[in-house]
């Protein structure tokens, strides 16, 4: 055992000498396999960091969110509904919900509007998130006004920002109290937006949506397990997609790796010839090779890595951004949370380290069977 | 639309790429079947030798990628689990369809034939006159229709995923109620299983270190492991998993590998795996101790490997004893 370990390290050792001695071309092969490394690691992170958020998001909201439909359109709910839902077993909150949009020409932009509880917020205040503060350049203590349903214009007095924690949510959000609201989009009482239901036990919510299409033909239940699972899946199909796009630069990759491990320089070629005189088999050729190739490999996959890592976290994925999130004009600027898992690490693995190893198999074995005194004539 | 999920993508193409290799070895393995002459000093045997360097780095890449997959099928199986309908862990998202669990075995048969070839692989290396070569290609080309089989089934896996399907999860799979070998293996009584399971355990244990110090006799070893494989596999299901989740009627094998379980099932598979393959090649190496130019070889890595497959299976059965002995959940009157 001693032994092969000492052998591989004289190995490791004589192979980093004769990286260094060739600066130029190691050092070309490292930067585009660093960049390939970089691009799916940047596209992984960052949809993976997005899918994490939006899980995160939606732990908090209701299980069941339940609208009305009228031919085929969402429409206002109204609130006798809650009554004619009654008691549910399993269900361990209900209430209607007031929220809608805002178009404000003066930014071109919609503002996403909804209701404090009864008495958080006082008929004249609202609170707005941090994207319209900046859109709009407003801060605590000025004034919005918006233009009602009906041509009114309403002044409200701003009495806080939303926490920038939340940014990815609550950029374009603005809360208001449920009486302003009515009276901003002409809302008489007795209609809700929609009606949210939580249900404690994760296994009732089935059963409790059944008997919700039962009771109330014309209305149509969301799930948050449905909503969750849209996500997950849109985020890892988008990064799917930029990963089929990116197949033509890995195979560029692959043939530039191919074509690095078999056109040899007439001063590697004599190398390995001496290094066959004076003794070394094929087998020991080949396993320098090997560790030649991890070396590399390793490096780049670090590099690209860490590159990618302070792309996404630090940078906030400048270059692929639009692709993966979408945009708006409100848009929320945000700091995503690190995370990083073993299923993503290993999927970049097979998408970069995988492909450069298959293709130097071929070349680097057809210079190990090199025989010396043909090269070294 | 699955096969743009990006761990689908690799394990397709991880697939399809072993797969590739290994046409590519075995149409060479066909050449050396016909034409094979260790006597000869033609220019074809000369090209031959040398080829068959090529073959074997490729093999062990080869067969060094098909196990990376299989911890990837399963790592990916379980993250996939949000994205079904009554899905919680991996056993949900095999079930989604028929070609689920056998892929998975599919790719634990491929993986242990492998260990058994990269055995037999490096002994006929070390003999200077090749005596195994004709063994071993042969065995290539029976390894062969797994590979091929199991990209197709796996293709045929993910591209009949439907999200919409409402898949059965542990919780019904692997309960005594319903039907199927799954239900079957988890109604197995726990009290002969526990039996079955000591009793197997001290037996590959003992061969084990019999095979290591005597050096012969290995297919005892590797018939004695390959035994143990299995009884452990289904004694996880019927009743290892169960103290370990402390609830009487969890049977699933894959939640163990959760974090909320201190990750102990990866405590519990790699050993097992690594032993068992370890222990199959003992058994493909030591018969071939008559052939001269092999003979110090197989004195020398025949009790070496059995030892560390002992080791690795003594480390199973500790963490298996330890994650009972240390559970909270009594079954003492219930079960005996």
């Amino acid at each position: 055992m001693l032994y092969f370990l000492r052998k591989q390290k004289y190995l490791i050792d004589y192979t980093l000498s004769s990286l260094l001695r060739r600066k130029g071309k190691s050092l070309g092969l490292l930067a585009v396999y660093s960049m390939i490394v970089f691009m799916l690691a940047s596209v992984t992170l960052f949809s993976h960091a997005l899918r994490h958020e939006a899980g995160l998001m939606l732990q908090a909201s209701p299980e069941i969110i339940l609208q009305r439909m009228e031919a085929g359109r969402h429409a206002m709910i109204p609130a006798d509904y809650l009554q004619r839902i009654g008691q549910l077993r399993g269900v361990k909150q209900k209430a209607g919900r007031l929220w809608g949009y805002y178009y404000d020409p003066a930014v071109k932009a919609n503002y996403t509007i909804m209701t404090g509880g009864q008495s958080e917020t006082p008929l004249t205040n609202i609170i707005i998130g941090t994207g319209i503060a900046r859109a709009r350049g407003l801060d605590v203590g000025d004034y919005l006004t918006l233009r009602s349903q009906n041509g009114e214009a309403f002044s409200f007095q701003i009495s806080a920002l939303l926490d920038d924690k939340s940014e990815l949510v609550s950029a374009d959000l603005l809360l208001m109290s449920p009486q302003a609201f009515r009276r901003v989009f002409n809302i008489p009482e007795g209609l809700y937006t929609d009606l949210v239901l939580s249900v404690r036990n994760p296994r009732e919510v089935i059963k409790v949506v059944e008997k919700l299409t039962q009771l109330l033909p014309d209305t149509r239940p969301i799930l948050r397990d449905e909503v969750l699972r849209t996500y997950d899946s849109v985020f890892s199909w988008r990064q799917g997609i930029l990963f089929v796009l990116l197949t033509g630069s890995i195979l560029a990759f692959v043939i530039f790796a191919w074509d690095k491990a078999s056109g040899l320089s007439a001063e590697e070629r004599r190398e390995i010839g001496i290094l066959k005189a004076v003794g070394w088999e094929t087998a020991d050729v080949m396993r320098m090779k090997f560790w030649e190739g991890m070396i590399i490999s390793l490096t780049a996959f670090l590099i690209g890595y860490l590159a990618a890592y302070a792309h996404v976290f630090y940078a906030s994925a400048s270059l692929f951004e639009p692709v993966l999130k979408g945009w708006a004009v409100l848009y929320p600027q945000f700091r995503l949370t690190p995370f990083v898992d073993g299923l993503q690490l290993a999927t970049l693995f097979f998408f970069s380290v995988l492909p450069y190893i298959v293709a130097t198999i071929i070349p680097i074995w057809r210079t190990s069977i090199a025989d010396p005194d043909a090269v070294m004539r | 639309m699955m096969l743009l999920n990006p761990a689908i993508m690799a394990l397709v193409m991880v697939s399809a790429v072993v797969c590739l290799m290994m046409l590519l070895a075995s149409g060479f393995a066909v050449r050396v079947l016909l034409r094979w002459d260790i006597d000869s000093g033609s220019e074809r045997q000369l090209r031959l030798e040398r080829r068959t360097y090529l073959i074997s780095t490729l093999l062990i890449w080869a067969f060094s990628f098909q196990l990376m997959s299989l911890l990837l099928f399963i790592y990916n199986a379980e993250s996939m689990s949000g994205q079904f309908v009554g899905a919680m862990c991996a056993t949900g998202v095999l079930n989604v369809n028929a070609w689920g669990w056998p892929t998975l075995f599919l790719k634990m048969g491929v993986f242990f034939s492998g260990a058994v070839w990269i055995a037999l692989n490096y002994l006929d290396n070390q003999g200077y006159d090749y005596p195994l070569i004709r063994y071993k290609y042969l065995l290539l080309l029976a390894i062969l229709p797994l590979v091929i089989t199991e990209l197709i089934l796996q293709l045929l896996y993910f591209t009949n995923m439907d999200p919409n399907v409402i898949t059965s999860c542990c919780g019904t799979l692997f309960s005594a109620q319903s039907e199927g070998v799954a239900a079957e293996v988890s109604g197995l009584s726990p009290s002969s299983m526990s039996l079955g399971f000591a009793f197997t355990g001290v037996m590959v244990i003992s061969s084990g270190v019999w095979v290591a110090l005597r050096g012969q006799n290995g297919w005892l070893f590797a018939l004695l492991g390959s035994t143990a494989f299995i009884v452990a596999l289904m004694s996880i299901v019927s009743f290892i998993s169960l103290y370990i989740y402390e609830h009487p009627h969890h049977h699933c094998p894959f939640c163990i590998l959760k974090s909320g379980h201190d990750y102990v099932g990866y405590i519990l598979y790699v050993p097992l795996f690594i032993a068992t393959a370890l222990a199959l090649s003992v058994g493909a190496v030591s018969p071939w101790r008559g052939i001269s130019s092999l003979t110090p070889t197989i004195e020398s890595i025949v009790p070496r490997l059995s030892w560390i497959a002992v080791m690795f299976f003594a480390l199973f059965y500790l963490v298996a004893t330890w994650s009972v002995w240390t559970s909270h959940l009594t079954m003492m009157e219930v079960w005996w």
